[in-house]
């Protein structure tokens, strides 16, 4: 019975520090319309600066700041928003799908970045020795575990009542309005490409949070915990639970890492050892197909959103905006 | 310095082209990135290997080369088979969204499901082991000038020069090709006008997943072949299309070049495990400097 309660509380810390990356996503993507492909790399990125703030002295890389756990997070944090601040600012007066393309490629970069730079990051071998919230009580699994998803719930509930406060100020308005219809809002003299630039910092922001906490939870960090397959993991995530709302974003985190962990460990039963690898890769192969699937029956995720400027509009308000897309008319 | 890195950077940039084309025709047509194009390199060259390991005989080396008269029919019935599986992908995916009119994101991101699922697939089959056309091992010739290449590379040059242009004829001689221009100009109109638009949509993905097949069985020769082959390779092709300029099938060629030119220049001065982050650099240096490209048009 413990050992069950002890690991429904590591599954839902996972899921949970899942859900504040998927939340950092919504508010870039479902509020705002920006497309990210490069999650990993912002997560990638708070758990690298948190990492290096707060570990104790490591011989052949930077590091012995020993700093307390918050000013890693609260540094994670600051680094997500610079650095999606940067990459939005290159390409946001360019097409939607430039954005996309450039955050790839940072996540690409990151990634080899954190291969490679060993005298940073510790190269292949990765970084341990992440202070652990709550160690003391360490001895002690079932106590720790619950204090941990305590902490992680507790950021969670934060990063979300920040945003929901965010989505029903002015300033969410304006974002809803230009995910609607931008000509209108910038016909209202609102700034389309500064709300979005700070929108993109935000989520970029909670990505780094999420990443930072996620590692002082597992103590050990690597660059392959950061592959595009992560990206693909969240992007899913916010899919299935319906982008554009928040509390949508975190039930699909909580249910895609669910079906995640169980589809592995039935690999893990089920297959010989020899033949786990290919398992896998079939998993993701049902996974990619679901996304797809998603995409095209339900498109709107399980918790979706509906249109809240434009619902008195119809289907007229979107005719204009398909054509300004560009898309080919069927 | 060593000029070797001119000989590497063609022939890397040759492969990037040949798939850059593909991904600047989808672009400018179909108006979406597609995320899943790297799968097409990835997937013509394990389709050619399933036509070279199916036949037993056709492999001893013809010439100075390290392959037999299989390997060319192999290669053509990839690309026709890679053509047919981008047509069908769209069949199943893409064409859904076009009808309802779904945003180009929404596309962007099933193409990114779909590059997923098909890389994995390949993996599924295939494992990640590496595996190779041929075991003939080839003696580089030296050229001149200290450079150095093997009768392989230099034959993929050939064949990347002949299919360049035989693209660039197709697509300014040809009424499918003005078809196609047409459509990128404006797709509406161009359907008044009586183009058959599911016509030319066939046609680019057709065309595009050929040549990326050609790409990969060209890897598959002169490198390896793995699942992950195209998708390594996804970063610089974009890179090469933005490069050279949206819709530009020349672009994209010069694109692919330059870009393997300076992946090689940087093996050769910053080491090989950077090799992976030249895409990106010069991904932001177009995007800041010239974002229409070198061959492309302004925005409007």
């Amino acid at each position: 019975m413990i050992d069950l309660v002890g690991y429904g509380a590591f599954f839902l810390t996972i899921a949970l520090s899942y859900a504040i990356i998927a939340v950092g996503l919504n508010v870039q993507w479902g509020q705002t319309g920006l497309f990210n492909v490069g999650v990993a790399g912002f997560v990638a990125v708070g758990a690298y600066v948190s990492a290096i703030l707060t570990t104790p002295d490591a011989a052949g890389r930077l590091g012995g700041f020993g700093l307390p756990i918050v000013v890693g997070w609260i540094a994670a944090g600051i680094a997500g928003a610079i650095l999606s601040y940067g990459l939005g600012w290159l390409t946001i007066r360019l097409r939607s799908d430039y954005l996309a393309i450039t955050t790839f490629g940072f996540a690409v970069t990151v990634q080899l970045a954190a291969l490679n730079l060993e005298w940073i990051t510790g190269g292949p071998f990765g970084m341990g020795f992440i202070p652990r919230p709550f160690a003391v009580s360490a001895d002690d699994p079932f106590r720790f575990g619950l204090l941990n998803l305590g902490l992680t719930a507790a950021v969670l509930l934060a990063a979300y009542l920040v945003v929901e406060h965010l989505s029903a100020s002015p300033w969410g308005r304006v974002l809803r309005a230009i995910r609607e219809d931008e000509t209108a809002a910038v016909s209202l003299g609102k700034n389309a490409s500064g709300f979005r630039l700070q929108a993109f910092a935000v989520g970029g922001a909670l990505m780094a949070l999420g990443g930072a906490v996620q590692a002082h939870f597992i103590g050990f960090i690597a660059p392959e915990n950061y592959l595009p397959l992560m990206t693909f993991q969240v992007w899913a995530m916010l899919i299935v639970g319906g982008s554009g709302n928040h509390r949508g974003a975190i039930v699909g985190a909580v249910l895609v890492w669910a079906i995640w962990a169980a589809s592995a460990s039935v690999i893990g039963t089920v297959l010989p050892a020899g033949e786990q690898a290919r398992g896998a890769s079939l998993q993701i192969v049902l996974i990619g197909v679901a996304l797809c699937a998603i995409l095209l029956l339900r498109p709107k995720g399980i918790l979706g959103e509906k249109r809240v400027v434009s619902r008195y509009l119809g289907k007229s308000a979107a005719e204009p905006a398909r054509q300004r897309e560009g898309t080919l008319a069927p | 310095m060593n000029a070797q890195f001119i000989v590497d950077g063609l022939i890397a940039g040759s492969m990037i082209g040949l798939g850059a084309i593909g991904v600047t025709l989808t672009y400018a047509i179909l108006r979406f990135a597609n995320f899943a194009h790297g799968e097409f390199i990835a997937w013509g060259a394990y389709l050619a290997l399933a036509v070279v390991a199916a036949v037993p005989f056709g492999m001893v080396p013809i010439g100075p080369f390290s392959f037999g008269w299989m390997l060319p029919i192999a290669a053509i019935a990839a690309a026709l088979l890679t053509g047919g599986l981008a047509i069908l992908i769209d069949w199943l995916l893409f064409a859904s969204f076009r009808r309802r009119g779904s945003a180009t994101i929404i596309m962007v991101i099933a193409s990114f499901g779909a590059s997923l699922a098909l890389r994995s697939l390949l993996e599924f089959v295939f494992t990640s082991k590496p595996v190779y056309f041929t075991r003939e091992l080839q003696i580089a010739m030296p050229l001149g000038g200290g450079l150095r290449a093997t009768p392989d590379q230099l034959l993929m040059l050939g064949v990347t020069a002949i299919l360049v242009i035989a693209v660039h004829l197709l697509l300014t001689r040809t009424a499918i090709g003005r078809q196609m221009r047409a459509v990128s100009e404006n797709p509406v109109l161009a359907r008044l006008a009586g183009v058959d638009v599911r016509r030319v949509i066939r046609t680019v993905w057709c065309l595009g997943g050929a040549l990326a097949a050609g790409a990969g069985v060209m890897a598959g020769l002169l490198v390896q072949i793995r699942p992950y082959m195209g998708f390594d390779l996804l970063l610089p092709l974009f890179a090469a299309a933005i490069l050279g300029g949206i819709g530009s099938v020349p672009g994209a060629i010069l694109g692919g070049l330059l870009v393997g030119l300076c992946e090689a220049l940087a093996v050769q001065t910053v080491g090989a495990e950077w090799r992976a982050a030249v895409g990106f650099v010069i991904l932001t240096l177009v995007l800041l400097l010239r974002p229409q490209g070198i061959l492309g048009k302004a925005a409007t």
